[in-house]
C-alpha cells in the first residue's frame, strides 16, 4: 500500500462567499494558532482532521483578528470591545452560525462575551468537536497502538474547565487513544493554572518563589513518573507554559507536550 | 409570674436587639455605597443555589474534616436556636421550660440539642487546635491574617464553648433541682444526665447555678449577636443573601461596560446615536469611572462579598500566584475591601481593620492614599492574577474575588494607563497587527502553506 500526499487547500470564507457557499463550521484559528510556531502545528493537525473526515469548513484567513481576549483580561476593556465589535461585524457579514476553535481563550470570549456586543454563535471547543467525531465514528484512531502503554496526563485549561465546565470532553478524546491515562493531584475544578492566563502570557511574572508553570510541570512530572510520558493540553497557552516547564526541568527527552488534536492526528496516521 | 428579673431581662434584650439593628443599618449603608446592579433574574436557580451552597454547605465538602466539624457547629446553631426561643419566652413571661408541653417532641428536641451542644464543643476545641497548635497554613499565614482576624476567630470559638457550657450548667442544675424536689423535668438530657451530681445537692447553690447558666447563655447570645457585625462570623447571616445573589453565568464571562460600547460604536459609525447619559438629581451627567479605584466604584454585590468572607483562606490556598510565592492573596483583596469600606463609611462597634502601613508589613507597599487601590491593594498584587477562577471556585460562600481584581485592573489601565510596559506593548500589537505579538496581519494565514494529507490508495 503506497502512501500518497494530497495538498490541502484551506478554504477561506471570502472564497466560499464568492461562490455563494456556506461552511458547516468556521474554524477560528486564533493568534497563537496563526503565529506561534509550536501551535501552528496544532492548527495544521486540526485541519488535517477536518479534511480527513470531510467536513465542510472554512477559515477567515487574513480577515481574522485577535478576539481581544488578552486585552480584556489585562483590563483594557476599550481595546477589547474595539476588537470584538470589528470581529463581530466580519462574522455577521458572513452569516456565521457555528464556530470551532482550538483556543479556550478565544472559545470563552466568543461564546460568553461576544453575545453582549451582538455576536451570537454556537461556539465549540475542539475538544468537544473531536469528542463528537469520535463518538460518531468518523475518527477511528486506528493507529492507537502508537500510544499503547504510554503514560499521558491531561492538564486542565482554566478557561475550558472552571470557566466553562468542560472537563470530560478532552479526557474522552484521550481515552480513545488506548493509552495509560494518569491524573495529576490537582485536576478538574481543582486544577492548577499553567500561569499564562489573564494576559500573564505577555509579561514577566511578578516576583515570587517560583514560576507557576514550573510548579505545574513538577506536578505533571511527578504523576508521569520515570520513563517516557506525554503531557496533553488543549490550549495554546498551556502548551507554551508546560513545554517551557519541561525544558526548565530538562525533561524534553522523556516527556513531550502535545495538544489533543495532535495526538488524534498522529493516532489516525494523518501526520508522518 | 413576672418579676424584677423579667423586667431586667426585657431591658437587656431590648438593648441587645436595638444595638444589633443599629449596627446592621450601618452595614447596609456601607454596602449601598457601591454601584447599582440588578440581580433579579432566575429566582428559581438562585433559590436552588442558596439551598445547595448555603443551607446544604455543598462547597464545604471539598475538605472533609473541616466540613464535618463545621457541620456540627452549623446544625448545632440552627437547632439550639429553638431552645433560645424558649429561653426568650421564659425570660419575658417568667415561665419555665414553656415548650415542655410538647412531651416526647420536646424530649427529642432537648436530647438532640444536648448531643449537638457536646459536638459543638468538640468541634470548637478542634478548630482552636487547628488555628493555634497545628496552625493550618491557610488559617495562620498571610499578611491579612494579623492581629484582629486572628483574635476574632479565637474569640468566637471560645465564646461558643462558653455558651455551650452555660447551657449544660443550666440543664444540669435544673435536672438536679427537679430530682431533689421529686419532680419529673420535661425533656431528655442524655449529656447532662451524666453529670447530674456535678454541682452537689444544695438547692440554693443549684438554683443560683441554673440562673447564672441561664443568664450567661442569654447575655452571651445577645453579646455574640452584636459582635457579629465586627467579625468574620457575620457570614452566618450574610452567606445566605450572598449566595442568592451570586454569579449565574459561566465563570469565564467577565462584565462588559456598556458605556464603552456606545463610545466605540459612535467611533465606528458616526450615525450611531448613543443613549442619553445618566443624570444625577440636579440633572448633571454622572461621570463614571472606568474600573474601580475605591469602594464606591465597586458594585453593592462586590461590597456584600466583603461582609460575607469567612476569612477561611480556601481561595488563597488554591491561588496559583499565592502558591508560588507572589504577593497576591484573593482573601486579602476581599478583606481589604471590607476594611476600606468601614474606613470610608461607618464601622460596627468593635471592628478593627488591618492597616498594613502601621503594621509595617514588608512587601505590601501601600501608599498614604485614602483609596482601596494603593492605600490597601497594590498594583503588584493585581498584576499577579492569572484570572484562573480557582479562588471563585473554592469559596464556600460564593464570593467573586476575581471580579474585584478585574475592576481594579481596569482602573489602572483605562484611567491611569498604568499597565506594565510589556502589556502596553501587547496592546499596541493588537491595535496595529490584530495580534498580541508583533507579526504582520498579512502573515496570519501562512500556517496553511504546504499542508498535506496522506491518502492511501
Ligand atoms: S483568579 Fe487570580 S486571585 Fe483567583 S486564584 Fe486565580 S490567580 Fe489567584
Ligand atoms: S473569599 Fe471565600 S474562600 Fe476566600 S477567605 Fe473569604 S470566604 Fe474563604
Amino acid at each position: 500500500m503506497e502512501v500518497n500526499k494530497k495538498l490541502i487547500k484551506v478554504p477561506t470564507m471570502a472564497e466560499m462567499a464568492a461562490n455563494g457557499q456556506e461552511p458547516e463550521v468556521l474554524f477560528w484559528v486564533g493568534c497563537a494558532g496563526s503565529f506561534d510556531d509550536r501551535y501552528k502545528r496544532v492548527t495544521r493537525a486540526f485541519v488535517q482532521i477536518l479534511e480527513h473526515v470531510g467536513i465542510k469548513y472554512a477559515v477567515l484567513g487574513t480577515e481574522e483578528s485577535c478576539t481581544g481576549e488578552p486585552a480584556k483580561r489585562a483590563g483594557n476593556e476599550f481595546l477589547f470591545q474595539m476588537q470584538a465589535l470589528t470581529n463581530i461585524e466580519v462574522l455577521n457579514a458572513y452569516n456565521i452560525k457555528k464556530i470551532v476553535t482550538a483556543c479556550p481563550h478565544c472559545f470563552n470570549t466568543i461564546k460568553n462575551e461576544y453575545p453582549d456586543l451582538g455576536g451570537n454563535y454556537e461556539v465549540i471547543h475542539h475538544s468537544t468537536f473531536l469528542q463528537q467525531l469520535i463518538n460518531e465514528g468518523k475518527v477511528h484512531v486506528q493507529g492507537g497502538e502508537a500510544f499503547k502503554g504510554q503514560r499521558i496526563t491531561y492538564h486542565d485549561s482554566c478557561y475550558l474547565g472552571r470557566a466553562n465546565d468542560i472537563y470530560e470532553a478532552p479526557r474522552d478524546v484521550l481515552a480513545a487513544l488506548d493509552a495509560d491515562l494518569v491524573e495529576m493531584k490537582r485536576v478538574r475544578a481543582n486544577g492548577l493554572c499553567c500561569g499564562a492566563g489573564g494576559a500573564q502570557m505577555f509579561k514577566e511574572p511578578e516576583p515570587g518563589r517560583k514560576d507557576i508553570n514550573v510548579e505545574r510541570t513538577e506536578e505533571a512530572l511527578a504523576t508521569l513518573g520515570k520513563g517516557k510520558g506525554v503531557i496533553a493540553t488543549a490550549c495554546p497557552f498551556c502548551m507554551v507554559m508546560m513545554s517551557d516547564g519541561v525544558k526548565n526541568k530538562e525533561q524534553e527527552e522523556n516527556v513531550k507536550v502535545f495538544d489533543i488534536a495532535e495526538l488524534i492526528a498522529q493516532a489516525e496516521g494523518l501526520t508522518k | 409570674m413576672i418579676g424584677i428579673s423579667n423586667i431586667i431581662f426585657l431591658i437587656v434584650a431590648a438593648i441587645g436587639i436595638g444595638l444589633f439593628v443599629w449596627q446592621i443599618r450601618k452595614i447596609r449603608k456601607n454596602v449601598l455605597m457601591g454601584r447599582d446592579l440588578v440581580l433579579e433574574d432566575n429566582p428559581s436557580e438562585r433559590i436552588n443555589k442558596t439551598l445547595l451552597v448555603a443551607f446544604g454547605q455543598q462547597k464545604m465538602f471539598k475538605r472533609m474534616l473541616p466540613a464535618i466539624l463545621h457541620l456540627f457547629v452549623y446544625v448545632g446553631f440552627l437547632v439550639i436556636n429553638i431552645e433560645v426561643l424558649e429561653i426568650l419566652i421564659d425570660g419575658i413571661f417568667g415561665t419555665h421550660r414553656v415548650l415542655g408541653f410538647m412531651g416526647p417532641v420536646y424530649d427529642g428536641l432537648m436530647a438532640v440539642n444536648e448531643i449537638l451542644a457536646a459536638l459543638v464543643i468538640i468541634a470548637c476545641v478542634m478548630f482552636l487546635w487547628r488555628r493555634n497548635v497545628t496552625r493550618v497554613p491557610r488559617l495562620a499565614t498571610g499578611v491579612e491574617m494579623r492581629a484582629w482576624p486572628r483574635m476574632d476567630a479565637n474569640v468566637i470559638l471560645i465564646t461558643e464553648i462558653v455558651l455551650m457550657f452555660a447551657l449544660f450548667a443550666f440543664n444540669i442544675a435544673d435536672l438536679k433541682l427537679a430530682e431533689l424536689n421529686g419532680q419529673e423535668l420535661a425533656g431528655a438530657f442524655p449529656v447532662s444526665q451524666l453529670f447530674v451530681n456535678a454541682f452537689g445537692s444544695d438547692a440554693g447553690t443549684l438554683a443560683t447555678i441554673a440562673s447564672v447558666g441561664w443568664w450567661i447563655h442569654i447575655i452571651g447570645i445577645l453579646a455574640f449577636m452584636n459582635y457579629l457585625p465586627s467579625s468574620k462570623h457575620f457570614h452566618i447571616i450574610m452567606a445566605f443573601p450572598n449566595v442568592y445573589y451570586s454569579k449565574l453565568v459561566p465563570k469565564g464571562k467577565f462584565t462588559t461596560n456598556p458605556a464603552i460600547t456606545h463610545e466605540i460604536k459612535a467611533m465606528l459609525d458616526p450615525s450611531y446615536q448613543p443613549p442619553a447619559p445618566e443624570v444625577d438629581a440636579e440633572g448633571n451627567p454622572v461621570m463614571q469611572r472606568f474600573g474601580a479605584k475605591d469602594v464606591e466604584d465597586l458594585t453593592w454585590k462586590q461590597l456584600m462579598d466583603a461582609y460575607t468572607c469567612t476569612e477561611c483562606g480556601r481561595c488563597t490556598s488554591v491561588c496559583p500566584a499565592n502558591i508560588t510565592g507572589k504577593l497576591l492573596s484573593p482573601r486579602k483583596i476581599v478583606m481589604d475591601t471590607r476594611d476600606r469600606m468601614e474606613e470610608k463609611g461607618e464601622h460596627p462597634a468593635i471592628f478593627r481593620p488591618n492597616h498594613y502601613k502601621e503594621m509595617g508589613v514588608e512587601r505590601v507597599e501601600t501608599t498614604e492614599e485614602k483609596t482601596l487601590l494603593r492605600g490597601y491593594i497594590t498594583p503588584e498584587e493585581l498584576w499577579a492574577c492569572t484570572t484562573c477562577n480557582a479562588c471563585v471556585e473554592s469559596c464556600p460562600v460564593n464570593i467573586d474575588q476575581l471580579s474585584t481584581i478585574m475592576d481594579l485592573r481596569r482602573y489602572l489601565v483605562l484611567e491611569e494607563s498604568a499597565a506594565p510596559a510589556s502589556l502596553n506593548a501587547m496592546f499596541t500589537n493588537i491595535e496595529n497587527n490584530g495580534a498580541p505579538w508583533a507579526f504582520p496581519a498579512s502573515d496570519r494565514f501562512n500556517w496553511a502553506d504546504e499542508l498535506y494529507l496522506p491518502s492511501k490508495n
